[in-house]
């Protein structure tokens, strides 16, 4: 399997921060603690097989090979459904690790696009380079990994199309980005070149708000939400993984729909 | 069985294979339902939340850990019980016919406490009628669960089921049905304590 390399944390201090208000118990390492409940299966299995760590790694073991039979699974060809635009959700929910006041606010006139790794022309991008690009709309489901679903309509340069602009090595296996405070999220290449992955600039018809993510967010109707990043100031193609905010904290990395 | 015939050893109640499925069974599907509820509390679908103390993996990540490791165990468990009961034609021998007119009269002989449970290997009519209902509820929640963790994969299968959030409310209730089974069966199990030596040891 691959090789997983740890990034080191973009702001820490942040970091721990937004992962107490999410955590139950801001002071434990481990995310499986419910022996209780589960005695009945202690006794049917003469171990507690919930007990911690060892638990864990075998369980994130599990994961990385559902991430591996999901890479499979998925059709590059295969689009999401799209709905009309009465079906649009409206108003569409606000969702994130941190308070909608706590939005990054990302200054439209300094803002860059860093592109970074394997890819010819590593310029940074303006926002009005970025919008003068074609753009596409689509309206279809995003689907929460806490269960709830919308749908929106979002509008931006295909993500495909960006990566041929700057020479990106679409043989690489992975695309990184980074927010603007902090979060990441990484994909697979295949998923990076579908035909709905998106570099969102508009929602409903309006710039990006603070709340959806301005200016650029990472739309990706095959993927769960928690995998459509806002905020977006960098991009990275790279070959190693780099698991990413949530990822690292126990969510599927592939996490395909 | 003839007295003529009679085979130094019966043939048990259970056979290995069912006594193997079913332990496995058991437990994918207690912790198919704690990460279950996990995962509901994370955005429940109706006005009500299921006690944290019931719910496995300590929160959602968690929860979702154990239900798609789980998921592989009760699905691949599920195949082999499938296609050892179709192959030896318990299915067939043990479950049908169900006749309606059976089940009613079972269901008032049980009320009225005359429903012989003297020979274990053969089922009631009701019996008949729970077993093959949670046979085939194991088998819808299984498609609607590929239908919520898939949706654009196989959206046709999603189409199928109202869409994703069909999907979801037919996998809550396949659910639901399922604890509403475990808990008749349970009972039953315990008020009749031979059937439980039985689905352990065979006989």
């Amino acid at each position: 399997m691959r090789q997983r390399h740890r990034r080191a944390a973009v702001d820490s201090d942040l970091l721990l921060k937004d992962a107490a208000n999410r955590l139950p118990d801001p002071a434990r390492r481990l995310f499986l603690r419910n022996t209780v409940s589960l005695g009945a299966l202690a006794l049917l299995t003469g171990c507690d097989v919930t007990d911690g760590a060892s638990a864990e790694k075998v369980l994130r073991k599990i994961s990385e090979f559902n991430d591996w039979v999901q890479a499979r699974l998925f059709n590059p060809n295969q689009l999401a459904p799209t709905y009309p635009d009465s079906a649009v959700t409206r108003p569409f929910r606000f969702n994130a690790y941190y308070e909608e006041s706590e939005a990054p606010d990302v200054d439209e006139d300094r803002y860059r696009l860093i592109v970074d790794g394997r890819v010819a022309n590593k310029a940074a991008w303006t926002l009005d380079q970025l919008s003068a690009l074609p753009q596409e709309t689509q309206i279809t489901r995003l689907v929460c990994v806490e269960g709830w679903s919308a749908i929106g309509k979002w509008t931006g340069v295909p993500l495909r199309a960006f990566l041929e602009r700057i020479g990106a090595d679409l043989t690489s296996k992975y695309v990184h980005f980074v927010c603007a405070e902090g979060y990441s999220s990484s994909i697979d290449m295949p998923t990076a070149l579908h035909p709905q992955t998106q570099m969102t600039l508009k929602f409903d018809g309006q710039t990006l708000p603070t709340k959806f993510g301005f200016p650029l967010r990472i739309r990706i109707p095959t993927k769960l939400g928690f995998k459509n990043p806002k905020h977006v100031i960098a991009l990275t193609v790279l070959n190693n993984y780099t698991g990413g905010y949530w990822e690292d904290q126990g969510y599927n990395w592939f996490s395909g729909l | 069985m003839t007295a003529t015939q009679t085979p130094a050893v019966p043939p048990p109640i259970q056979p290995l294979y069912v006594r193997i499925t079913h332990a496995i069974n058991a437990v994918a599907v207690i912790v198919m339902i704690g990460s279950g509820w996990q995962i509901y509390n994370a955005s429940p679908l109706f006005g009500f939340a299921f006690p944290p103390s019931l719910t496995l993996g300590g929160w959602l990540a968690g929860g979702l850990l154990w239900h798609f490791a789980a998921m592989w165990l009760f699905v691949a468990n599920g195949l082999v019980y499938l296609a050892l009961g179709l192959a030896t034609a318990r299915f067939r021998r043990k479950l049908l016919p169900i006749r309606p007119a059976e089940v009613v009269a079972d269901v008032y002989a049980a009320i009225s406490g005359r429903l012989s449970h003297a020979d274990l290997s053969h089922y009631n009519a009701p019996q008949k009628l729970l077993y093959l209902g949670v046979l085939i509820t194991g088998m819808i929640i299984v498609v609607s669960g590929l239908a919520i963790w898939k949706p654009v994969q196989f959206h046709a299968l999603a189409a199928l089921l109202g869409g994703y959030e069909g999907a979801r409310l037919v996998h809550f209730f396949a659910m639901t049905t399922i604890v509403l089974f475990l808990a008749i069966h349970v009972v039953m199990a315990l008020l009749v304590p031979r059937s439980l030596r039985a689905i352990i040891l065979g006989r």
